[in-house]
């Protein structure tokens, strides 16, 4: 056989492995996610779905959020910093009444992010959107341009903070989905909790998967995004608004 | 061209030290406030995560937006080739930069982290209008240095028009950038408009001018120098033209709103029953700061008055500072719409208007960048020769020792 035949066949040989073990690849890839040392990546996008129905008139969601973040009050509900709240809602004509937990919606395309003139609030490849502790210079930009009155300054010194959630007076700070947790393969704080005390209105997930839960529950039931006119593209959904 | 002769202001009499031990005192309380804020935080001040901005941002971009205009003078003397109002360039650049330094002062003072200043300088997101306006403010006090070099430094002098076109276009922008803080913020209803850069343009011309008379008033009054009439009374008419020019650009403005239907009750609340805000919007910023302001100018009996001008000029910084405080707390106020035909209510107060009182700390703060603005000024006066020895009318020359 000619060297070159050779050379040709060997190429061919190897080109049609890589094709044939390429998606298997992928899959594992896939399947895989990521290992804590990994950083996050694009193929996830994490997100939450928010049942309305199911939303009982109960903080759960807010009180589990604020003790896993170390996030106290001072009794000064305008200064004290709010990561979720619940808020009641009534149909101005009909009077239709329900109540549901609002927080940072995760936005794809956040105008807290466009804002921030050093790059401290930014969006994670998975989509959670955070503020680096380390180069917020509080000037508060990005609570004015959120739609959702999602971010907090921190008004006050600040005690009891927690290993994974760093805070500190004069910044600025929102949900963070539990990044810790989530990071950890776990499901944020606010959705444990309203499995277990509450409706069971919130399920965690990714965005991405369309084998997950809460892909097939967006899939077979509509939902809508809060401030959907802003075309934002909201990792947190909502359903029966 | 004949030269003008500047001298420096004499700057020894009691009363000098008085008015600068006055600054002093005022800009040594903004200090105080500013490390109070500090040290136990915001919540010190009225301050909330509702109304996120407060007395010291009103006290802040009045003097930025009262910065680029005071430059006006020079601009129409420079770009415009205006000579009647040469004389007056260099004093008005000099305001320029006192107003600048005034305003970011205050800005930065009552950032959560003022320590971390160096990170605005060094960390940029351009999609950031914020980021912009770093670039656009620290590139204003060079332009500006520069423009009143080519002023100061005889043999500059050859390039004084294209540097004072350059500052007239970087204030353009500069203005632009402070107006698009507010016109980018999308999801806030009584911001969100293109309307607003130019907006602020027109307020600059405004404010500026008037503080502009108010010193320029004050400072041959006590330096003893003669300010001619028609000067004056130039000056004042084009303070009107700009303050009627604001009026219409608020007017267009309400009127959009109120042509849109999901903007009536933004509306309804700013012009009529929302408190504080309605009341300091007719009354001080339309009213005071514009009919009064608009017949004192132009009025056969007291346009040529002084008592008048000054109190025209007086009026539009008190209609100025409650329109900048309408535009900033009044829009916070106003609950953010998220769910359209719903009641809000929460513990965060969602779909309640936001209640605001100035604390002490912020109006101190505020002050103490007036006071910086206006110290900065004296003593430029005194150190370098920025006003012409007399500005008596049809002879600026004459006056050439």
């Amino acid at each position: 056989m000619k060297p070159e035949r050779r050379r040709f066949l060997g190429w061919t040989a190897a080109a049609a492995a890589a094709a044939t073990l390429g998606p298997g690849l992928r899959l594992v890839e896939l399947a895989l996610a990521r290992s804590p040392e990994e950083a996050a990546s694009t193929l996830q996008r994490w997100g939450l779905l928010i049942d309305t129905a199911s939303c009982s008139d109960c903080d759960a969601c807010v009180t589990a959020c604020h003790e896993e973040n170390g996030v106290r009050g001072h009794n000064r509900p305008l200064t004290d910093a709010q990561w979720i709240r619940k808020v009641s809602l009534r149909d101005r004509r009909t009077g239709f009444a329900q109540t549901l937990p609002l927080m940072c919606q995760h936005c794809e395309h956040p105008p807290c992010v466009d804002v921030c003139p050093t790059g401290a609030s930014f969006r994670r490849a998975d989509g959670i959107v955070l503020v680096d502790k380390h180069t917020c210079i509080g000037c508060r930009y990005c609570v004015m341009a959120c739609p959702f009155g999602a971010r907090s300054f921190v008004h006050e010194p600040v005690s009891g903070q927690k290993p994974d959630v760093p805070r500190g007076k004069g910044t600025v700070e929102s949900c963070t989905l539990c990044v810790h947790r989530v990071d950890r393969g776990e499901t944020p704080a606010c959705v444990e909790a309203c499995n277990r005390d509450g409706g069971a209105a919130m399920v965690f997930g990714d965005l991405n998967d369309a084998a997950g839960e809460l892909h097939r529950r967006l899939r077979t039931a509509p939902s809508t995004q809060l401030r959907a006119d802003l075309a934002l593209n909201t990792g947190v959904r909502y359903q029966g608004l | 061209m004949a030269s003008v002769q500047y001298r420096e202001i004499e700057g020894r009499s009691v009363g000098f030290y008085g008015l600068l031990s006055g600054l002093a005192l005022v800009i040594a309380g903004g200090l105080a406030a500013a490390w109070a804020m500090e040290h136990h935080g915001h919540v010190i001040t009225g301050m909330s995560n509702r109304i996120v901005w407060g007395t010291p941002h009103v006290f802040a971009v009045f003097l930025i937006v009262a910065a680029s205009g005071a430059l006006n003078v020079a601009s129409v003397a420079s770009v415009f080739g205006r000579e009647l109002y040469k004389p007056l360039s260099r004093l008005s650049g000099l305001l320029a930069v006192a107003l600048l330094a005034g305003g970011l002062a205050v800005l930065v003072l009552d950032l959560g982290r003022p320590d971390r200043l160096i990170v605005a300088m060094t960390h940029y997101n351009f999609k950031s209008i914020f980021a912009w306006n770093i670039f656009l403010y620290t590139g204003f006090f060079a332009v500006v240095a520069l423009y009143l070099w080519t002023q100061l430094e005889r043999r500059m002098n050859g390039y004084t028009r294209p540097a004072g076109m350059l500052a007239f276009l970087w204030r353009l922008v500069l203005t632009t950038g402070t107006g698009s803080i507010f016109g980018f913020l999308v999801a806030r209803q009584p911001y969100d408009s293109a309307l607003l850069a130019p907006l602020f343009i027109v307020m600059s011309f405004s404010f500026g001018m008037a503080v502009f008379l108010l010193v320029l008033m004050a400072a041959c009054h006590w330096s003893g120098r003669v300010l001619g009439d028609a000067l004056l009374e130039r000056l004042g008419r084009l303070l009107g033209v700009f303050v009627a020019a604001v009026l219409y650009f608020v007017a267009v403005h309400h009127l959009t709103n109120l042509y849109i239907a999901r903007q009536t009750d933004l509306e309804r609340f700013l012009l009529w029953d929302g408190g504080i805000y309605p009341l300091l919007f007719w009354v001080v910023q339309i009213l005071i700061g514009g009919v009064v302001p608009l017949v004192l100018l132009f009025s056969g009996r007291t346009s040529r008055a002084r008592g008048a001008l000054a109190a025209a000029a007086a009026c539009v910084v008190a209609g100025g500072f409650a329109q900048v405080y309408v535009i900033i707390i009044g829009g916070q106020a106003y609950p953010q719409l998220i769910f359209p035909g719903k009641e809000m209510s929460s513990s965060f107060l969602d779909g309640v208007v936001a209640g605001y009182v100035p604390s002490l700390p912020e109006v101190a703060l505020g002050l103490g960048g007036v006071g910086l603005a206006l110290a900065l000024t004296v003593l430029g006066l005194k150190v370098l020769p920025f006003l012409p020895r007399s500005l008596a009318d049809g002879k600026p020359d004459s006056a050439t020792a």
